[in-house]
């Protein structure tokens, strides 16, 4: 039963009403489907991607967690087949004690499969193994003809590769076969090591090349010599027969946060320059200078936000917004670290990474070069404005923003930074020549 | 130990299944819709890696009930817990309109229920052992315009588990009646309601826990009770006139 529902991503911004449906299984989506009457359509997971990615004003949304059945699962090939709305934690929490991992995960496990597929989701080893898109070996996709297709690199190529990194723009995921991938246990062998300035981190990063996973916090409201610092962890799956044990006491704090939600602090006040300084100066000084090797749990390495529930809600009513782009260039790294420390608009919650070489292209975000993800209490104009000011400089050298976490740039921009948008675009009017699918991110950058 | 599962297809339903998967349980997913069954069943088996079969039901099909139970039992073995899960709301209007619709919505909720609870009680008896939940509703505590055909079938299946409790207990057959206010389903879906809306996972684990326990009868959330009390107890002269 359809029902109009306020709906919104991660970062609360924009909010908008549409015709809402959550299928509890699959002839109720397709039935759903032949129900929509004249509205687009459009499908929403886990709503973890930032901004408008999965929003459709007034039009019809589908929820789709609920669809969410594993099929097949071949525990010598590790390939598992399974419906789109199977989201990554369920997949650790089935796969881990037989010993498997998903290829690829975000910051979060809190993401659909089928979300995972349409914003070609990239995480801390895509300089090793590329993005979600590239361990996905076929789909099965609901067309806006209405035909259900089965694609792959080999049959009907063109629709597989637009779909990954897609926006959800090429039709509905039903099913999804993907690699999962063998790990010994669930613990983390890494190291951190501290970034005095943004030089030392590019250095620090093309030696850590060979770690199969890296990321690094940096401070992006740290004016002067140690603009840029932070702290790189570089490491990768422990090896068979590491040993960790969690300390009672961080047992216990683990056990704390688990239970904190973050929906009672929702406040505005909470996020200002001042409490950011503090938090980046006091997050900085805890991890002591130079290299230091520890074993943890999959999940403080790979979702350390995970641990409190709704935390997007310390931003407040107002929501946040994230900034993502991708840099061929280290220069246009500091001028963007240095415009956003600059204007002391920026958040704690800041990483760097430098991507590898796989490129998707289409609408799939990495490319080599280093990307840099800030969230940004939403301020307003000012704040579009500096984003603005950065797609410039990203402009300038030929990288992109991601949109999976976008919900302001404007369609001149994104149509540089995409060059490849028009092929995508003929690709997808093709398998949808009525425009069925769409979403108001795909409006804003004339993709309807 | 296996558990059998009708009307597989509910998110309720599911939830309690995959509660016995992880207990190490085989369960037999029995619906209507059989390759919606079918998929589930693959689901459990890889989640739990437990025995897990679909196959088809039809609760409307009264004479095949005894030997719907008896192929559940060489697929998976003896049921040691039924559970009962289907269900038809209908569409009160319709029934109103057309006594073929309102026929339909009692034969699903009560006359199927109690011809298929009767095949698996025979079942069980042989062994003298097991545990029958049943899910009935709070729509059948009273009669209400919205919805009275639905709710006096549940209410007839409700008086039905009551009997059959009394029957099988000396038996040491186990009976269990539970009747579930809103838990976040499609009825409930978009639906603006103050009154809090349990999950299907949560309103599964109160159901085996109290299957567990052994326990009678079974409101969920646990708080509908007492709505319910409150319910019941307005006099029928002032109830006729209002539109709850």
């Amino acid at each position: 039963m359809w029902a109009q529902k306020k709906i919104s991503g991660w970062g609360r911004y924009p909010v908008v009403e549409a015709d809402c449906i959550r299928p509890e299984r699959r002839s109720e989506l397709l039935a759903a489907f032949e129900d929509r009457g004249d509205e687009p359509l459009l499908a929403y997971g886990l709503g973890r991607s930032y901004g408008d990615a999965a929003l459709l004003d007034g039009g019809r949304v589908v929820m789709t967690r609920r669809l969410d059945r594993m099929l097949e699962f071949d525990p010598e090939s590790g390939w598992l087949r399974c419906e789109a709305g199977v989201s990554l934690e369920q997949i650790i929490h089935t796969f881990l004690p037989k010993g498997f991992f998903p290829p690829v995960v975000p910051g979060t496990q809190f993401v659909t499969v089928g979300g995972a597929i349409g914003c070609n989701i990239h995480g801390k080893n895509h300089h090793v193994d590329g993005c979600f898109g590239d361990h996905v070996r076929s789909m099965e996709i609901l067309t806006g003809k209405g035909d259900i297709v089965e694609c792959s690199r080999d049959v009907e190529p063109e629709l597989f590769w637009a779909t990954i990194g897609g926006m959800g723009l090429t039709g509905l995921i039903l099913s999804v076969e993907v690699q999962l991938y063998r790990v010994a246990n669930p613990y983390i062998e890494m190291e951190t090591v501290r970034c005095e300035n943004l030089d030392e981190f590019f250095v620090v990063s093309e030696e850590s090349a060979d770690f199969s996973h890296t990321v690094t916090w940096i401070d992006c409201a740290k004016r002067g010599a140690g603009m840029g610092r932070g702290i790189m962890m570089r490491g990768g799956h422990a090896k068979a027969g590491t040993q960790h044990e969690d300390g009672a006491v961080m047992e216990l704090a683990d056990h704390v946060m688990r239970m904190i939600d973050g929906r009672p602090f929702e406040s505005n006040l909470w996020l200002n320059s001042a409490t950011i300084s503090i938090f980046n100066e006091v997050y900085f000084r805890k991890t002591p200078p130079g290299t230091h090797r520890t074993v943890v749990g999959y999940e403080p390495f790979f979702f350390p936000l995970d641990a409190v529930n709704n935390w997007n809600y310390i931003y407040g009513d107002r929501g946040f917004l994230q900034y993502q782009m991708v840099v061929p260039d280290n220069e246009a790294t500091r001028e963007i670290i240095d415009q956003i420390s600059a204007s002391g608009m920026g958040s704690f919650l800041a990483v760097i990474k430098d991507f590898g070489e796989l490129d998707h292209g289409g609408l799939s975000f990495p490319m080599k070069g280093t990307t840099l993800a800030l969230d940004f209490p939403n301020l307003g104009t000012p704040l579009l404005d500096l984003m603005n000011r950065l797609d410039d400089v990203v402009m300038s050298c030929g990288g992109r923003v991601y949109l999976g976490k976008d919900a302001r740039l404007s369609e001149a921009n994104f149509k540089t930074m995409y060059p490849e948008w028009e092929k995508w675009k003929d690709i997808r009017d093709k398998w949808d020549p009525d425009g069925v699918f769409q979403s108001d991110l795909g409006r804003r950058l004339g993709l309807s | 130990m296996s558990v059998l599962i009708l009307g597989a297809t509910s998110p309720i339903a599911r939830a309690v299944c995959h509660e016995y998967a992880a207990d190490g349980h085989s369960v037999y997913l029995a619906a209507r819709d059989v390759e919606e069954a079918e998929r589930i069943a693959a689901d459990v088996a890889i989640r739990f890696d437990v025995d897990a079969v679909g196959g088809p039901f039809d609760a409307l099909d009264f004479d095949n009930h005894g030997e719907f139970v008896a192929n559940v039992e060489t697929a998976v073995g003896p049921i040691t817990v039924a559970l009962i899960a289907f269900g038809d709301m209908g569409d009160q209007h319709a029934s109103e309109e057309d006594f073929a619709s309102a026929k339909r919505v009692i034969d699903v909720n009560y006359t199927g229920a109690a011809s298929v609870c009767e095949a698996i009680a025979d079942a069980m008896l042989e062994r003298g052992a097991g545990s029958i939940i049943g899910i009935s509703s709070v729509a059948g505590e009273r009669g209400r315009k919205s919805n009275y055909f639905y709710g006096s079938a549940k209410g007839a299946f409700t008086l039905y588990l009551q009997g059959l409790r009394n029957r099988l207990f000396e038996q040491g057959i186990h009976v269990m009646t539970v009747k579930l206010g809103f838990v976040d389903t499609r009825m409930t879906f978009g639906m603006e309601t103050a009154i809090p809306v349990a999950t299907p996972q949560q309103a599964a684990q109160a159901i085996v826990h109290a299957q567990e326990r052994g326990e009678n009868e079974l409101y969920y959330p646990r708080f509908w009770k007492g709505i319910m009390g409150v319910i019941k107890a307005i006099p029928e002269g002032l109830f006729k006139r209002l539109s709850l």
